[in-house]
């Protein structure tokens, strides 16, 4: 666009194009305000320990170490830092691998098969969504120690495998609701059951959707803290949380730098796990709403 | 009559396979849902302290809350508080950057994963952790301020700041809700913009008059996912100020903590339990309520 009168060409910039600059300028001052702590985090991490809280704020110390890591690693003087990593792991990995297939089989009865009392069933199903956890906390720990479950992985591991979370049972029959019902008939026809339905036509088309479930559970289980603060006594069993937790209570000034690397440690799974499953992520939060 | 009765007998062979694959589920809802919620009604009107008896004492419990349990009274009034701070930030936040995606912006994908990191990492310990640091005396938000020659403000050590700190920090996972607020905004009629351009309506009318109208059920489902999860505000709280400084951060899941956990008081905590249950109830009912008057929905 000329303008006349402008003896020098300068490039116009049109309103427009403003706004878009504007727009972009808002949203990476908005970028910042949501990673600085993890910024912060991964900068302190890699600092020699007497340089995390300093007057000037530099993004690198003065070298890079990784004595904190080192420092982290050994810690605790019975176990090392990896141990608490591999409870945390043991323990996740069977909540997930329980949530995906005890949620599945229920979602596909709810969603396929004709039963007596599926109606009411499936709407009781949908109403314990909204029952608040706290209502059931400690009677299940009066359970749990009854059962002598208490300071085990127990109470977190057997209600997965039994489809407690009635969430993720949703998102799947939602799912499994919107494959074709043709291909459930040709099966029968070739005279497969409703087992062999489920578990050879129904559960590999629906693996993005127990992707979504797997992930959902892998992160909200590995953040908890509630439960694994009620029902993990002793040392040896703590998760990454309870162990953290720990760290600062004895914590003096010196020890800032291992906490700091532990807990950056301690992210690393989730954030992967969280960039790997972007596609479904998003998709899944977009079409069943949900907790933050 | 035959073709019927054969219908019949695969409709029942489906019935026993059905309770089959649902029997996890149903042992799960009977052993994890329904017992406990049983036990814990009963257990809210008896006193019971772990390795003793359970005694009935009709409303005892209830009678204490309400008439002699300062501490109660202290922490609703804390948990409103941190409710009323963080539920209208955390949405207008989430709306607002969901606004400003929407209009057709390069690299989108990018903002999105990163507005919605926070909401990934930002309920674990460790980000507990590392919130304490950046904000402590000598934490990285006041060097930074003082850099601009404010502060230093004592964020998470001061009785008056500390509650609002950590109500922000809360606010700050603002990305799940951003991301529904996205799905919600996409929905909306382009023709009704066009339409409104013709006119000559400003773009701020138009935010007003379209876009809030027509995603009023999206933000009807944020607001009441928002305080049913701002209710139940634990983990933060616990591993950052712990109910300090000067119970100015103790919000009434620590309250219900301490009384099962630490004075392993079941009976009471149980109906701590309860009542923390009808509060979020009648909260979310009086917002479906108001609702009427404020969501539209489509035909």
């Amino acid at each position: 666009m000329n303008t006349p009168g402008t003896i020098l060409r300068i490039p116009q910039i049109t309103k427009r194009q403003w706004l878009r600059l504007l727009t972009h300028v808002f949203l990476i001052f908005g970028c910042f305000i949501m990673v600085f702590p993890l910024i912060w985090l991964v900068s302190s991490a890699f600092k020699p320990g007497n340089e995390i809280f300093q007057r000037e704020f530099s993004l690198i110390g003065s070298r890079l170490t990784v004595q904190n890591f080192i420092d982290g690693w050994n810690i605790n003087p019975t176990y090392y830092f990896g141990h608490f990593m591999m409870n945390t792991f043991l323990m996740v990995g069977s909540v997930v691998i329980g949530t995906i297939a005890s949620s599945f089989v229920t979602a596909y009865a709810f969603a396929r098969l004709q039963f007596k009392g599926r109606k009411p069933l499936f709407a009781f199903m949908l109403s314990t969504m909204m029952l608040p956890a706290q209502v059931t906390l400690i009677p299940k720990y009066l359970t749990f120690t009854a059962f002598g479950w208490i300071n085990s992985y127990l109470p977190f591991i057997v209600p997965a495998f039994c489809a407690t979370q009635s969430f993720h049972i949703y998102l799947l029959v939602q799912f499994v609701r919107g494959i074709p019902k043709e291909l459930d008939s040709a099966a029968k026809i070739d005279g497969c059951d409703c087992f062999s339905i489920a578990f050879r036509i129904i559960a590999p088309l629906s693996k993005p959707a127990m992707f979504s479930v797997g992930i959902f559970t892998f992160m909200w289980t590995w953040d908890d803290y509630l439960n694994q603060l009620i029902y993990i006594s002793s040392v040896d069993k703590f998760t990454v949380s309870l162990f953290l937790r720990s760290l600062m209570d004895i914590t003096s000034s010196v020890a800032w730098g291992p906490l700091l690397a532990c807990s950056l440690i301690s992210l690393v799974p989730i954030i992967v796990m969280f960039f790997l499953a972007q596609p479904y992520f998003v998709q899944g939060i977009a079409t069943s709403g949900l907790k933050g | 009559m035959k073709a019927f009765r054969a219908k019949s007998r695969t409709f029942e062979e489906e019935g026993w396979r059905a309770y089959a694959l649902l029997l996890p589920w149903i042992v799960g809802v009977l052993l994890f849902t329904l017992w406990p919620m049983l036990q814990s009604l009963f257990l809210s009107f008896a006193d019971y302290r772990i390795y003793g008896k359970a005694s009935f004492v009709g409303l005892e419990n209830f009678r204490e809350m309400f008439f002699e349990d300062r501490m109660f009274k202290t922490s609703v009034f804390l948990t409103f508080k941190y409710v009323l701070m963080f539920v209208p930030v955390k949405l207008v936040a989430a709306l607002l950057v969901a606004q400003v995606l929407n209009r057709n912006i390069k690299g989108i994908s990018l903002y999105r994963t990163i507005y919605y990191l926070p909401s990934i990492v930002g309920s674990s310990v460790a980000m507990a952790v590392t919130w304490k640091m950046v904000l402590s005396r000598e934490g990285f938000v006041n060097v930074v301020l003082g850099y601009l020659h404010l502060g230093p403000i004592d964020f998470l050590s001061s009785p008056s700041y500390a509650l609002e700190t950590l109500a922000m920090m809360g606010a700050w996972q603002f990305g799940s809700s951003m991301v529904i607020f996205l799905a919600g905004l996409k929905q909306v009629p382009q023709e009704l913009y066009e339409a409104a351009d013709v006119d000559g309506t400003k773009k701020m009318r138009q935010f007003f008059s379209i876009t809030l109208p027509m995603i009023s059920s999206t933000i009807l489902f944020n607001l009441v996912m928002g305080l049913i999860n701002a209710f139940q505000v634990f983990t933060q709280i616990a591993v950052i100020t712990n109910g300090g400084p000067a119970d100015s951060t103790y919000v009434y899941m620590l309250h219900l903590y301490r009384t099962a956990f630490v004075s392993h008081r079941m009976g009471y905590s149980s109906a701590l339990a309860w009542v923390l249950t009808l509060i979020i109830l009648a909260t979310t009912g009086l917002v479906f309520l108001s609702s009427k008057r404020w969501v539209y929905y489509q035909e």
